[in-house]
């Protein structure tokens, strides 16, 4: 019975726990309950993701006001495997924050804070399981504003001003979102996002309808960071607590790339946006730039954090570019990556944490030695460096091949060799870091081992290990993935 | 002439998010780019309730008698929007609050040129 509400108890639980934990003023009761939330949303979406491989799609009626004049909740196998990425993630990061958490926020910021982190859970969730245009927008603020609020938080200044940034930058994205969303609401007269899919089509060569695909592709791409409108990122990643970098690197761009694919295939359809509009030539030329440039320029950071935040931009290009290709292989390569990504790049970004708890600092020069100090914490981060790589048995190797079948498929050799050099560019930068941490002694000639807390080492390393485990372990990942493929372009099963 | 001056709620919304667009591109000083960004939400709104207009339509509220409505529908979004709005101006003020603390400052280049300092 209660089975049939999990697509809503999936948002609000998490919805009605921030302003709950605020009641208690305490911390550690605070970190509690959102870690208990986190996990309960995690188990929920594991739940929805069996029933719609088993049964197929569930439509869910808030309030049983039919759809579409409802709002309604909508979940297919795509979203159900993205709210399991972001619910997977949650868990595991909230139960890193606890250390993590109590070292870097003044301890009268910490309820509020863990209060920001279950509404940024909310909002992702939110724009992933939602049916409804209009939902989406006001979820994607709900996640935006508390993220803005999370980056803040951050112990340096810098933190401040990479937070106005963001929100500014982020309004205008969401804005334009809200634009398009506008007008196609003006051309069909409907917000439900499947109704919306049939009836775009009788006004598909409108040039309203062209300018509102463009309004939401601009807006969204300035949310997934796509190339060059991903100014926002590094500084925000950079100077965000170690916690909060983490979770928003492995699962704020996944849900933005979620959102593109929905108005892309869903509402739009792969004719209108991929033949009636120039879209894969621009996509595929500006992820070949993401690749190549952010990879470069993640080579000469100092700081790791900005480095992983521009592999992160670079990441998102392959993301992109897999997507592009709209065939099933590159589609593929494209929603297995939001995956494996979240994966590695949550993995690396919490060992960061754990440099930053003992050292102090996440500079290449703070790390030198760290090899011996932090023997298993800098191991975890030489894998996770090696998936970021696309090295065999981890899973980034799985959704590097992918992306090489879809491009052998479409005959692009040039688009090979460029997925190709992006990992060679990725080789140089994890191993600054590998060469750093083993080969250099430490800046004040300390020995002594210390590692994290095993409360941030064991987290770190569950991510780690999945990166080997869905290297090794293809099937799940891939068929879900493939399955997703399959579903958005509309083939036959 | 007569289909530029019939859509002039169009024209309208689309000066004011240019204007509010330009002031956040131009401006360096952190409060008006918040203003800006308010502007440029606003056209927004604008444009949602004006396309909801539906000529000799009244309010939505039952009477009876066979009336024409204007949509309601695109109003009751953008109350939605306006709250997000609000929110979105107050966090950003908030930060400016906190920026002039830390920085003493609230000009974008001078912002720049201490975080390039040390």
């Amino acid at each position: 019975m209660i089975a049939a509400h999990f697509p809503i108890l999936q948002v609000v639980v998490p919805l009605m726990a921030a302003p709950f934990v605020v009641l208690f003023r305490n911390g550690t009761v605070a970190w509690f309950i959102s870690f208990a939330v986190s996990w309960f949303a995690l188990a929920i979406s594991v739940a929805l993701l069996g029933q719609v491989m088993d049964a197929g799609e569930i439509s869910y009626a808030i309030g049983d006001w039919a759809p579409p004049w409802g709002i309604e909740y909508r979940v297919d196998k795509i979203n159900a495997f993205v709210l399991l990425i972001v619910s997977a993630i949650a868990a595991i990061v909230a139960t890193f924050a606890r250390a993590s958490v109590e070292k870097e926020i003044p301890e009268d910021k910490q309820v509020l804070f863990y209060s920001a982190f279950l509404l940024c859970l909310t909002g992702l969730l939110g724009i992933t399981i939602t049916g409804d245009a209009f939902n989406i927008f006001v979820f994607l603020e709900i996640s935006s504003l508390s993220s803005y609020a999370l980056i803040a938080m951050g112990r340096d200044r810098r933190a401040l001003t990479a937070a106005f940034q963001y929100l500014v930058m982020g309004t205008i994205g969401a804005t334009f979102i809200l634009i398009g969303i506008g007008l196609i609401y003006m051309m069909t007269g409907t917000l439900n996002i499947a109704d919306m899919a049939v009836r775009i089509e009788a006004v598909s060569t409108s040039p309203t309808t062209v300018a509102a695909a463009a309004f939401i592709f601009v807006g969204v791409g300035l949310k997934l960071a796509l190339f060059p409108l991903h100014l926002w990122l590094p500084n925000a990643y950079t100077f965000a607590p170690s916690m909060v970098s983490a979770f928003l690197a492995a699962t704020a761009t996944k849900v933005s790339v979620y959102v593109m694919l929905r108005f892309m295939f869903t509402v739009f359809g792969k004719f209108f946006t991929f033949e009636f509009l120039p879209e894969s030539p621009i996509l595929i030329f500006l992820a070949s730039l993401a690749i190549l440039t952010a990879s470069t320029v993640a080579i000469f950071q100092n700081n790791l954090k900005r480095m992983l935040a521009y592999s992160s931009v670079a990441q998102i290009g392959y993301m992109v570019f897999g997507i592009a290709m709209v065939n099933v292989s590159g589609l593929t390569a494209g929603i297995l990556h939001l995956f494996n990504h979240a994966l590695m790049k949550g993995g690396l970004f919490m060992a960061l944490g754990c440099i930053a708890y003992r050292l102090g600092a996440t500079s290449i020069e703070q790390v030198a030695g760290a090899g011996r100090r932090m023997p298993l914490t800098m191991f975890a981060f030489v894998i996770g460096g090696l998936s970021l790589i696309g090295v065999p048995l981890t899973a980034g190797f799985v959704s590097k091949w992918y992306l090489l079948l879809g491009a052998m498929e479409k005959g692009w050799w040039p688009a090979a060799v460029i997925v190709l050099v992006g990992s060679l560019l990725a080789v140089v930068y994890v191993w600054r870091v590998v060469e750093a941490a083993y080969f250099r002694p430490s800046p004040d000639g300390a020995t002594t081992v210390e590692e994290a807390p095993l409360s941030m080492l064991i987290p770190t390393w569950v991510l780690i290990g999945a990166n080997v485990y869905f290297g090794i372990h293809t099937d799940l990942s891939v068929s879900v993935a493939k399955q997703a493929a399959v579903q958005l372009l509309g083939l036959a099963p | 002439m007569t289909a530029f001056l019939e859509h002039y709620n169009y024209w309208i919304a689309i000066f004011l998010m240019m204007a509010g667009f330009y002031t956040v591109v131009a401006r360096g000083n952190l409060v008006k780019k918040i203003v800006g960004l308010n502007i440029f939400q606003a056209s927004v709104f604008l444009l949602y309730i004006s396309m909801g207009k539906v000529e000799g339509g009244t309010a939505p509220i039952l009477s009876g008698k066979p009336e024409v409505f204007s949509n309601p529908l695109p109003h009751v979004l953008i109350l939605t929007a306006i709250v997000v709005g609000v929110a979105t101006t107050a966090l950003g003020l908030s930060f400016i609050v906190r920026i002039n603390e830390s920085y003493g400052t609230t000009e974008e280049d001078e912002i720049q040129h201490m975080d390039d300092e040390p």
